[in-house]
């Protein structure tokens, strides 16, 4: 590579200017006062974490991880997300605070990006874990939590699709007895290749009917009606126990009163081997990807030795800025208390005076008034001199 | 949900070049409102009075780029493409239109060589092919006239699509190994693929009547 130039970074590294990091200040505090009743603590971890620890356990692919040495000569990771520094907490230092726990964060997590810039290589989640509660009802919690979220952050539109990762699994143990053939088909859903899919589909020597079950595997999607047309599909196992799952999560959501927003879709997948049961994503209107991811993940905690269930999510801070409104109201004032080296204890001390009034107060040491200069007046609402000595 | 579809206008990339003319063909017999206007037009986006539509007319390579940005809820693009590009879209239908195939082609006395040099517009798929065939090859990235290539000794062989097999024949080339087949696609966006997903459920429902049932 050659020689970066002083205003370049890191690919997908990106600044953020004060107007933006304004607004996302702002809606971080929107996040935090709407989640903190729920009883939920904030944590912060490190930045660096051990590969073989953190690095492992994550669900992100290592080729996304950005990995160095220590000076030990350590392998580690800057933290590709929190769910798992979180997992690692909960079996160590907090291993005799009882289950459940609710914690949040808002933090920045790193994953290098191969494609342009315009993805961010680090980017600052606001994200829930509640560990130790494997019923419906906190899969609920969850899903709610993330609506109440994108409410209070301002959304105007926004939709969160749910599926369950058994129910693709359980649909292809009854079909497919080919281990290959069913990575093949979870590939596909993985990939979102419908196309490749249905190739695959009617290249394989099935009964019409297991062909119609797993075709129609791609029309789940939808309201309340896609349930039972869901059950229809299973004869009994697996699938059948994810349908009754997602029944009673959505007779939760209706208890909550939020599934207006919400969207039932069958052949989510959102990760491979990391979620265990329900998923959810959350979309906005004029909003290309998801704004939100999060699900049930069973198996993490028990990496770091401290088995739970547990269900959580991230909102992406930098997709969330592109779809809520401005901040209602103008910014304070900003005021320029221009001084002589006379006046310095008298000017020091109204400028606080008006800091305590709510302004917002800058103080300048000059000589004469005409140091003020014409930019000055164009950035600053006010602009008061104190140079005279007062008789 | 059906009011807030109803009320969302849906964007649709449309490839200029090999198989523009086909999938306007292709639109009409599924009942949308093209008009010639969209084959004539220099505009690039041009909307569809009274159906809550509206076209981009990109370069084929660009349709999954818009796509998977969100700036058009679908869009129509051949599979040499989403090979190509590895975006990130739902892959809903196969038109089964624009038929070519990826092939491998290369002079009648080709024999294999020491530092195997391949020419092709699409880099990836040819990369990743002869990775697959075990075989190491450099691969130069053209953008037009890769049969040339070999005629003028800057590859031994090409990679690319052939339908009828007519230029290559002109050049003096000859098919050596078949890669895959490449039909045209209908693909979305993943946040419009739920947001606005009467409006491509309807959509992919008025195409999957066009397509003959025995083949979609």
């Amino acid at each position: 590579m050659t020689k970066p130039l002083g205003f370049e970074k890191p690919l997908g590294m990106r600044d953020i200017l004060p107007d933006s990091l304004v607004k996302q200040r702002h809606l971080e505090r929107a996040l935090r006062k709407c989640i903190e009743p729920w009883g939920y603590e904030e944590i912060s971890t490190p930045s660096l974490e051990y590969y073989d620890t953190v690095g492992v356990a994550s669900a992100i692919v290592t080729d996304r991880m950005f990995r160095l040495l220590d000076k030990q000569g350590h392998t580690v990771v800057l933290r590709p997300d929190m769910t798992t520094p979180i997992a690692r907490v909960v079996s160590s230092l907090y291993k005799d605070v009882p289950l459940p726990i609710r914690l949040f964060y808002q933090a920045n997590v790193f994953r290098a990006q191969e494609k342009e810039a315009g993805r961010n290589a680090e980017f600052f989640q606001t994200g829930i874990e509640l560990i130790g509660d494997a019923s419906e009802d906190a899969d609920a919690e969850a899903i709610a939590l993330a609506v109440f979220c994108l409410r209070a952050a301002g959304v105007a539109t926004f939709r969160i699709a749910i599926g369950h990762v058994d129910f693709v699994e359980g649909l292809l143990e009854e079909e497919i007895a080919d281990e290959e053939v069913k990575s093949q088909f979870r590939t596909f859903l993985y990939e979102r290749d419908f196309v490749g899919y249905r190739q695959l589909l009617s290249s394989l020597e099935l009964p019409g009917e297991s062909k119609h079950r797993l075709e129609s595997l791609l029309r789940l999607r939808g309201g309340k009606g896609k349930i039972d047309e869901a059950r229809e599909l299973t004869v009994n196992g697996k699938a059948r126990r994810a349908v009754d799952t997602v029944a009673s999560l959505w007779d939760a959501l209706e208890a909550y009163g939020v599934t207006d927003d919400l969207l039932l879709d069958f052949n989510l997948i959102s990760n491979l081997n990391y979620y265990t049961g329900v998923v959810f994503e959350g979309y906005a209107a004029d909003l290309g990807s998801p704004l939100l991811g999060g699900g049930r993940y069973d198996h993490l905690a028990a990496q770091f030795g401290r088995p739970a269930p547990a269900t959580g999510f991230a909102i992406k801070m930098d997709r969330l800025l592109l779809v809520t409104p401005e901040m209602d109201g103008p910014p304070p004032a900003r005021v320029l208390l221009c001084y002589t080296a006379q006046r310095r204890r008298e000017a020091l001390a109204e400028a606080q005076l008006l800091r305590e009034d709510g302004l917002v107060v800058v103080t300048r040491l000059i000589e004469q008034e005409s140091d003020v200069t014409d930019s000055d007046k164009a950035v600053y609402a006010k602009i008061i001199c104190m140079t005279q000595k007062e008789e | 949900m059906s009011s807030l579809d109803r009320s969302q206008k849906l964007t649709i990339a449309m490839p200029k070049g090999r198989i523009f003319e086909e999938a306007v063909h292709f639109l009409q017999q599924a009942g949308l409102q093209v008009t010639a206007e969209l084959q004539d037009s220099r505009k690039l986006v041009i909307p569809v009075e009274n159906a809550q539509l509206e076209f981009i007319l990109a370069k084929p390579t660009d349709v999954p780029t818009y796509v998977e940005y969100g700036v058009a809820d679908v869009g129509v693009v051949g599979k040499d493409v989403l090979l190509e590009e590895e975006r990130d879209v739902y892959e809903l239908l196969d038109l089964q239109i624009g038929y070519c195939r990826m092939m491998v082609a290369g002079m009648p006395d080709w024999k294999p060589t020491e530092a195997p040099r391949v020419a092709t517009k699409y880099p990836k798929i040819a990369s990743r092919y002869f990775r697959e065939q075990g075989q190491q090859v450099e691969v130069i990235k053209l953008n037009g006239s890769v049969e040339l290539a070999p005629m003028i000794g800057l590859a031994d062989r090409i990679v690319d699509i052939v339908s009828t097999g007519r230029t290559l024949k002109e050049n003096g080339l000859i098919e050596l190994e078949h890669i895959c087949e490449i039909t045209t696609r209908l693909i979305a966006n993943r946040a419009s693929y739920r947001m606005k997903s009467g409006a491509v459920d309807d959509i992919a429902q008025k195409f999957m009547e066009v397509i003959p049932r025995s083949i979609r």
